[in-house]
């Protein structure tokens, strides 16, 4: 009865899923039972005997349990001193509140960042907050204002400094635009700022024209310091300006402009300055006439021309040139058929008196 | 001699830097237990003078941070036999008591009850040179202490001044200052086996520590199991220990004689093995379940299973009375007392002015022993149990610990010893520059 009990029970057990074992003993335990426990069971079929064998075979484990090799419970050498580094204080310190934290961050900044779809994202992103902050009406520039210029350099500024309004402030590199602009040969100095309000100030200052220089066929405008200030079409442009000629002559207005101050006197007949051989002056008056200035002093020489006008009219007399080159000596020379018609004024003064 | 007078003389200065840095660890060697303490040290300004609360044995600056017991292996009769079951086994208690600390310690303070601790009494005397006792006076008299005849391979544990007599003045704690011509002192010297000594400090040094400082367990269980009084007056401690027996008598404060018995606990454990055909681990069991000295009626009645699993059903079934344990062992724990006894008698015990003897250490603990004891030391026994200090776990308040923690009073306050003194100028070498340099810090 007992056995075929037993084999039903074994046959039920091996349809049903193996139950999960809670240790290797009762591993063993668990596979043994039922053919040990069924025999004396069968045999003696006391219950007490069958518990005794039971606890037996649970000693037998026991007794393969302590055959076996124990664990050491002492730490490793290489354990040992991990532990004790472990408890340093400073690697401690050092590894948790800098090494780690670093290291993480790091790995997150990368694992995040690998992805360039999500790198680029952060571009645009910080693109688009740059140019919202940019655009934003505060920074706007919307009118360019220029103080300080005739309307003929203004409109020069302009369209060569084309600015496409608005713009936003960031976008302008003032230092380089006024660097720019100040370059410009009509411009003494250019100061640029912007105005609340969005306005572009460009403050210039513009050389003044002080005299006309011709070079070759073309009519160029100089300062005072012989800096070109622009070109002129026609001397008509401005009769106010002396009209200045000759090699050289750029480097010395302030000079030409002292000797046409000297001159004021035969202003309304002053043509222009002629600088010859980059040495010396010549005064070019209408009608062709030339007062050769010498390389030194040439304004006293020049006075004594004009006081031997004022004296004797002799700028109104049918000469060539007044040669001051030599101030001790001054030298007039005739023009042609003058010499002839003097001295046939002289004849007459002579036959009148003889 | 200069040798071992550096070695200790390092450990001092070891022991220094440890308690600056405020960390030292405890680690008692015995033969059935290795146990480590952590102790942190606050300094003296957690407590004031004015809190009352006074020095208190010197255990009010420190705390237990830490603290582990595991079983000894490697050594035999407190001494250590296989060095690297040993120093396993050292490892496995400092590296428990640091996790328990949370702190990584460096500098440790051994004791150790082996090495055939012997017992010396020496005694100098110096005329002093002027009139008042200074410090080199002290260092005079000390190193004119003849040493006797320690036998070879020995080496000097502890040296302790004992007692200070200036002219006829005797009794003098500390000299220093006091008026006299001619100065004596008794010094007490413990001298060990210097293998023992060499193999532990290998041990300790294998494990990455430093030893600031070493002792013999029996002065270190007198230190914490006797009071104070039993100290002043005059006691022996006996430490029963698992390997051997260790006895220290105390007078007036200081231990005057340390003596040990190479028997213990373990005699008792491999006696019950072998009367009873168990092994020594179901011997131990059954000794600290069942154990006793005094049999009662009652214990006939009482059956003890043994236990066993050579699968023999007959041998594993069997009982005994407890009566019959108490047979087993009692002879045993008989023999190791008279073995005191002549120890003691050898020492002149009973020429003391008291005849207190405390029995503590974890072989103490067998019950009856209290009632045993008298018939063989004398009346005045008491079992006893070491001083609370701050911080010990409840698990280490026994009797078993009381050389552990008498090291922590130990490393909080230590004796005077001879090499706390710098040797006097005249003992070095005629041309030695160390002479000149003393000579100069002197007069300068």
């Amino acid at each position: 009865m007992r056995p075929l009990n037993l084999f039903a029970r074994r046959r039920a057990g091996a349809a049903q899923p193996p139950q999960p074992a809670p240790a290797v003993t009762a591993v063993s335990a668990a596979q043994e039972p039922p053919l040990t426990v069924a025999q004396p069971a069968a045999r003696a079929s006391k219950a007490k005997l069958l518990a005794e064998q039971a606890a037996r075979s649970a000693s037998a484990a026991q007794r393969a349990r302590a055959s076996r090799p124990r664990r050491d419970p002492a730490p490793s050498r290489i354990a040992y001193k991990l532990h004790r580094l472990w408890l340093t204080p400073m690697f401690r310190t050092g590894l948790l509140r800098i090494a780690l934290p670093l290291l993480l961050s790091f790995a997150l900044a990368y694992g995040y960042l690998g992805d360039p779809a999500r790198r680029g994202a952060i571009y645009a992103l910080i693109t688009d907050l740059r140019q919202s902050v940019k655009s934003r009406p505060e920074f706007m520039v919307r009118l360019v204002s220029i103080e300080g210029a005739s309307p003929e350099v203004a409109e020069l500024i302009r369209t060569r400094f084309p600015l496409e309004l608005p713009v936003s402030s960031f976008d302008l590199d003032l230092e380089v635009l006024q660097a720019e602009i100040a370059e410009l040969d009509a411009l003494e100095s250019a100061a640029l700022r912007i105005r609340p309000g969005g306005v572009l100030e460009i403050a210039v200052l513009q050389r003044r024209p002080a005299a006309i220089w011709r070079e070759g066929e073309s009519l160029v405008l100089l300062d005072r310091a012989g800096n070109r200030t622009g070109t002129l079409a026609s001397r008509a442009q401005r009769p106010e300006l002396p009209l200045l000629a000759g090699a050289g002559a750029r480097d010395r207005v302030e000079e030409a402009l002292a000797l046409t101050r000297a001159a004021r006197p035969i202003a309304a007949r002053l043509r222009g300055l002629v600088r010859i051989g980059q040495r010396r002056w010549d005064l070019v008056l209408e009608g062709g006439v030339t007062i050769r200035l010498p390389e030194q002093d040439p304004i006293p020489a020049l006075a004594q021309v004009i006081a031997l006008d004022e004296a004797q009219d002799l700028l109104a007399r049918a000469i060539l040139s007044v040669d001051m080159r030599n101030p001790l000596r001054p030298t007039i020379r005739l023009a042609p058929g003058a010499r002839a018609e003097m001295r046939r004024i002289k004849a007459i003064e002579m036959g009148e008196k003889s | 001699m200069t040798d071992l007078y550096q070695q200790q003389r390092a450990m001092r200065a070891m022991r220094k830097a440890a308690l600056e840095y405020g960390v030292v660890a405890i680690l008692d060697v015995g033969t059935s237990k290795i146990s480590c303490l952590v102790l942190r040290f606050d300094g003296p300004t957690r407590f004031r003078e004015s809190d009352g609360i006074g020095t208190l044995a010197g255990q009010s600056g420190f705390r237990v941070i830490g603290a582990a017991t595991t079983r000894s292996r490697g050594v035999r009769f407190g001494e250590i036999a296989t060095m690297q079951e040993t120093e396993r086994a050292i490892r496995t208690a400092v590296q428990a008591a640091q996790k328990m600390a949370a702190k990584r310690v460096d500098h440790v303070i051994a004791c150790f009850s082996g090495g055939a601790a012997r017992s010396y009494g020496l005694a100098g005397q110096v005329e002093l040179a002027s009139e008042a006792v200074s410090e080199d006076d002290i260092a005079r008299v000390l190193a004119a202490c003849e040493l006797p005849d320690i036998g070879e391979g020995r080496e000097a544990l502890h040296a302790q001044p004992v007692n200070f007599a200036l002219d006829h003045r005797s009794g003098l704690e500390d000299p220093r200052g006091q008026i006299g011509r001619r100065l004596s002192v008794d010094m007490h010297m413990l001298t060990v086996e210097a293998a023992t000594i060499r193999n532990l400090v290998y041990c300790i040094k294998r494990c990455d520590l430093e030893l600031a400082g070493i002792a013999n367990s029996a002065y270190m269980s007198g230190l914490s199991s006797l009071v104070e009084d039993e100290q002043e007056l005059g006691a022996a401690c006996i430490d029963m220990g698992g390997g051997s027996t260790g006895i220290s008598i105390f007078m007036r404060g200081h231990m005057v004689h340390g003596d040990s018995v190479a028997l213990g606990g373990d005699n008792v454990t491999a006696d019950i093995s072998k009367g009873l055909q168990v092994p020594l681990a179901t011997a131990e069991r059954i000794k600290t379940f069942y154990g006793g000295v005094q049999a009662t009626g009652m214990d006939d009645r009482e059956m003890i299973e043994i236990g066993g699993d050579t699968g023999d059903w007959e041998h594993d079934r069997r009982t005994v009375s407890r009566a019959e344990l108490i047979g087993i062992m009692r002879p045993r724990i008989e023999e190791i007392l008279e073995e005191v006894r002549a120890r003691l008698d050898a020492a002149g015990f009973d020429h003391l002015p008291s005849q207190q003897i405390v029995l503590t250490g974890g072989a103490s603990q067998v019950p009856g022993l209290d009632g045993l004891a008298p018939r063989i030391l004398g009346q005045q026994v008491r079992i006893g149990r070491p001083l609370r200090v701050q911080g010990l776990p409840q698990a280490a308040t026994g009797a078993a610990f009381s050389a552990t923690v008498g090291l922590c009073l130990f490393a909080a306050n230590p004796q005077d010893e001879w090499w706390d003194f710098d040797i006097p100028a005249d003992s070095y070498p005629a041309r030695s520059l160390r002479r000149v340099m003393k000579w100069l810090r002197d007069n300068w």
